[in-house]
């Protein structure tokens, strides 16, 4: 696997501030579009959707006072590239006491690349229930989509070559400053 | 990951941490409307059963299947040496079925590790003569934290006949790693000697070796080779004082008394009455009453006064401890019926999480490269 | 028959010399003409290895070991000699058995084979053989053994050590209180504890031998202990003899090497009875062997076939072959005190076995030219297929071991040459 050279260091994308802008505008969309996110339920795909799924709600209570049930689905036991990788360990799944049916169902992630993530989890989903209609916010887009998959709400689109990658880090999951970085090249493997 | 279960000291602390934690998360897919998972999609898992015991099995079916995974059950009851096919050619046939992993119940202890060496496909050790029963182990465990919070430094009694038990064992290996406190408690007859240092997950705890490590002779260890403590030519003068120590034969614990705990051995104690005011878990091995015969104790009636739990035991125990047993129980005898059936028991929890930690193990196994 | 000339030789150590062997024997005036040399410079010679526990398997399990097969390991081991065990199918427990054996060992001709015979009818435990019958016998049988099984009962005990006397026979015991080792799989201990296999604890052992050393004594009669394992044992035949009981007692090579350790493979490779033991105990083994409370080192040469060993621990046959790696284990073990060795692996069984031509002073002129060359500074690797012995279970594969037997000699002919069995 390809390391990250020493002389062509990462960039980044979207700095602390830039990022917590954009999460503020996903707010305001989501707001919008949902008609003030009644009967709506967020759920962070594990890692960083599950932060940024909060954060997201956060926002919304800030703008509107509205508390949007947020809840995480882990979608490792879905995917299709498990046997390509050594074991996985699970991510939680948490589905709000309401549940999700009949409810507006939206998926967080950080990263939509190539829509594998986002086919699994409504593969993971429809397992636990049927939702009224399902939604996608995104940090980043980054394309290169394998799958008939778009997302409705997106950060910021970064267009990349395949053998770069998008790197988030939220303090929440990773300890540090919030900041997202492209990277020249690609560290261990390609993300769904 | 792990390729096989075959004991419990297969798990160091982090992997059987991360067992647990899996399992946990299979058990909340559990509460679903639909339980079934594509995870382990195309891969094959045989149940390979030299003896009867419908409860593990269908436990791990019900694992195997909702994960989506293939089961091919082998009952291969009543083979031996003697009469139909050996183990190793029954290997071989699975080998040539593509089985990804083999479940297998045995009467002969190490059996487990033999297939290991026979298949490529991960083994999983579903209780193997008086040796081990790592999964239950497992899901004991698992029952303990979800019921009690923790694990390290959690006090657990393992009541009865450890000498056959495969339960014991295994569940001494693993709460040892994960910082639990065990003592075994039972007449000295059904504790098996040296058991201090035998199960303790603490190697250099272990018996005096020739050579440190790994005793002479193993295959990359040369007889002899410089290194070792063993010089190539060894002169009376140089061997005599090295010369025997018998002493280390037989149980060098405290009768009644409670000992060999530190360093991650289990202690042992000959009185139960004495145990119980200080456990968090008190786990009930099931003894058979043909031990009997073998003049293990005189009589049921005798063990289960000294050994049963009964209504009186059971309130000498912590308000928050929790009474388990691996089943199948014989009522009346090591457990009374009323203390199996009282809220502190959490057997048939147990049968419940059984399901979610073998659905873990065969994730963690199987669901990767 | 050809004459040899062993250049340079090294007689258990001494000054290299040349050691001329003529007509069977070893001289001590210049070859004649056309006598073969054989540079023997930095070759240690010993008397002829003499076992004093040998499985060969035959009548019964030839797919396992035959007297012909059993002989080419034995030679090919350095050995002159050896005691056929008697746990045959039929077991050796008549005249006709035993006789059998000794003539199919004559035809191999490699080492001379000395059958022992059963005490015990079938060793069962129960009669008396015709131990007199056996030992009148053209196989002229002195040990008698029912190796394997335990001669657990007392009383029975007591009267073959008695009714030997009459023909100067001896008892050799496989000691082993079978109440006590019911299903045993291994040495009783820690491991045992971990690995959840039935123990055999050593006083199952040590009981016993404390028990005929004290029958002997009482009826004075030679008893012999098979394949002392324990520092135990090992205590109880010290005082005994201190005493000055008429006891001697061998150990195996694997004993003197091996540990219970190694059955944490669950590899029936290591399973063996009695079992391997403790550190301890192979330390009080090897100090005993070095002091003289054990006699002799005997191989217990258990060879098995493929299926007996390639399944489950519990369903597994006991035993190891050894004839090919004793001096070598041996070696490692003593290092090079060729004086001990020849009083071990030679002298004192060919006594206890009452094997005249065995054992002999090799410096002496007139004695039988009997005789096995080692070369000490060879080390060599294990490799099951290598073995001469028709089954494979050895406990060495990949362990290197020092010394080679170059060339073993019966009686002035050469049985093994340049490592080789001459046929």
């Amino acid at each position: 696997m390809a390391h990250p050279r020493a002389d062509t260091p990462s960039k980044i994308i979207l700095s602390g501030a830039d990022l917590q802008r954009v999460v503020d505008r996903i707010a305001h969309q989501i707001l919008e579009k949902t008609s003030g996110a009644t009967d709506t339920v967020l759920l962070g795909i594990p890692t960083r959707g599950v932060p940024l799924a909060r954060r997201l709600a956060a926002r919304i209570h800030a703008f509107e006072g509205i508390d949007v049930p947020v809840g995480s689905l882990d979608i490792t036991l879905y995917r299709d590239d498990l046997r390509r990788h050594a074991t996985r360990a699970l991510g939680k799944t948490e589905i709000p006491p309401g549940g999700i049916d009949g409810r507006r169902v939206i998926l967080v992630d950080d990263v939509l690349f190539s829509g594998r993530t986002v086919r699994a989890a409504l593969d993971a989903l429809g397992d636990v229930g049927r939702p009224q209609c399902v939604q996608l916010a995104v940090l980043v887009d980054r394309g290169h989509r394998e799958l008939p998959i778009r997302a409705d709400y997106v950060g910021k689109n970064i267009p990349t070559a395949l053998s770069e990658s998008v790197r988030v880090a939220l303090s929440e999951a990773d300890g540090g400053v919030d900041e997202v970085r492209l990277n020249p090249t690609v560290e261990g493997g390609r993300d769904q | 990951m792990i390729k096989h279960l075959r004991s419990a000291a297969d798990l160091d602390a982090e992997t059987a941490t991360l067992i647990l934690d899996t399992a946990a998360e299979m058990a909340t897919l559990a509460g679903r409307e639909v339980k079934k998972l594509p995870t382990l999609r195309g891969r094959t898992v045989v149940n390979l059963f030299y003896e009867d015991s419908t409860r593990t099995r269908i436990s791990f079916e019900a694992a195997a299947k909702r994960l989506s995974a293939d089961v091919i059950n082998f009952s291969a009851k009543g083979s031996s040496v003697s009469k139909g096919e050996s183990l190793k050619d029954t290997a071989l046939t699975l080998q040539a079925m593509g089985a990804d992993a083999v479940v297998i119940r045995h009467p002969a202890s190490g059996a487990p590790h033999r297939l290991a060496s026979w298949v490529d496909g991960s083994v999983v050790n579903a209780g193997d003569g008086t040796h081990e029963h790592p999964t239950q182990a497992l899901l004991d465990a698992y029952t303990m934290r979800s019921r009690l919070g923790r694990l390290d430094g959690l006090r657990v009694a393992i009541v009865g006949d450890v000498l056959h038990s495969r339960v014991a064992r295994s569940n001494v290996l693993l709460l040892s790693t994960l910082g639990a406190q065990v003592t075994l408690v039972g007449p000295p007859t059904l504790i098996p000697i040296d058991v201090a240092a035998g199960l303790s997950g603490d190697a250099s705890r272990r018996g005096d070796r020739l050579v440190p490590g790994e005793a002479a002779g193993g295959p990359s260890a040369p007889a002899g080779s410089a290194g070792g403590d063993e010089p190539r030519a060894v002169s009376p003068a140089a061997i005599a004082g090295l010369s025997g120590d018998a002493s280390r034969r037989g149980d060098r614990l405290v009768p009644g008394g409670v000992a060999g705990a530190a360093g991650g051995g289990p202690a042992v104690s000959y009185d139960l009455d004495s145990v119980l005011p200080d456990s968090d878990v008190v786990m009930m091995l099931r003894v058979q009453s043909e031990r009997m015969q073998d003049s293990y104790f005189p009589s049921a009636r005798e063990y289960s006064r000294r050994y049963g739990l009964d209504m009186r035991r059971l309130r000498r125990l912590p308000e928050h401890a929790i009474v388990m047993h691996p089943g199948p129980m014989n009522r009346g005898m090591e457990i009374a019926p009323e203390v199996a059936d009282s809220p502190r028991s959490t057997i048939v929890e147990q049968v419940a999480n059984g399901v979610s930690a073998r659905m873990a193990v065969l994730y963690l196994l199987l669901g990767g490269k | 028959m050809t004459a040899y000339v062993m250049k340079g030789v090294s007689l258990l150590g001494a000054a290299p010399r040349d050691l001329v062997v003529r007509d069977g024997r070893i001289a001590d005036e210049p070859p004649g003409a056309g006598a073969e040399v054989i540079d023997a410079a930095g070759l240690v010679a010993l008397p002829g290895l003499v076992d004093l526990h040998t499985h060969l398997r035959e009548p019964g399990r030839e797919d396992a070991e035959t007297v012909e097969t059993g002989s080419r390991a034995a030679a090919a081991g350095g050995y002159t000699a050896v005691c056929a065990m008697a746990n045959t199918s039929p077991v050796a427990d008549t005249a006709g058995v035993v006789e059998q054996v000794w003539r199919l060992g004559r035809e191999a001709g490699l080492v001379d084979v000395q059958p022992i015979g059963a005490v015990t009818v079938g060793l069962a435990g129960r009669q008396l053989a015709e131990l007199g019958a056996m030992a009148t016998s053209a196989a002229q049988v002195r040990i008698f053994s029912d190796d394997g099984h335990c001669v657990a009962d007392p009383r029975l005990m007591r009267r073959a050590l008695e009714y030997v006397k009459a023909f100067d026979g001896v008892i050799a015991q496989h000691a082993e209180e079978p109440r006590l080792t019911e299903g045993a799989q291994m040495h009783e201990g820690e491991v045992s504890t971990r690995l959840g296999l039935t123990g055999w604890p050593a006083v199952a052992e040590e009981a016993i031998i404390a028990r005929d050393v004290l029958l002997a004594e009482h009826v004075g009669s030679r008893l012999h202990v098979c394949h002392v394992s324990t520092a135990g044992s090992v205590e109880v035949l010290r005082q005994a003899k201190a005493r000055g009981v008429r006891v001697t007692a061998e150990v195996t090579p694997h004993h003197l090497l091996l540990t219970d350790e190694l059955a944490t493979s669950y590899d029936p490779v290591y399973k063996v009875n009695p079992p391997l033991r403790t550190a301890s105990d192979v330390r009080a083994l090897r100090q005993a062997l070095i002091d003289g409370v054990i006699d002799v080192v005997a191989t217990d040469h258990a060879p098995h076939a493929v299926e007996d060993k390639e399944c489950e621990w519990a369903y597994a046959r006991p035993g190891m072959v050894g004839l090919e790696t004793a001096l070598p284990v041996v070696l490692s073990v003593l290092g090079e005190q060729w004086e001990l060795i020849a009083e071990r692996m030679s002298r004192a069984p060919a006594r206890i076995a009452g094997l005249a031509g065995h054992g002999g002073d090799l410096a002496a002129a007139g004695s039988p030219a009997t005789l096995t060359l080692v070369d000490p500074a060879a080390r060599r690797t294990v490799d099951p297929s290598d073995l001469v012995s028709r089954s494979r279970n050895t406990p060495y594969a990949g362990t290197t071991l020092p010394g080679r037997i170059v060339a073993t000699f019966l009686r002035g002919e050469p049985t093994v040459l340049d490592g080789k069995v001459v046929r």
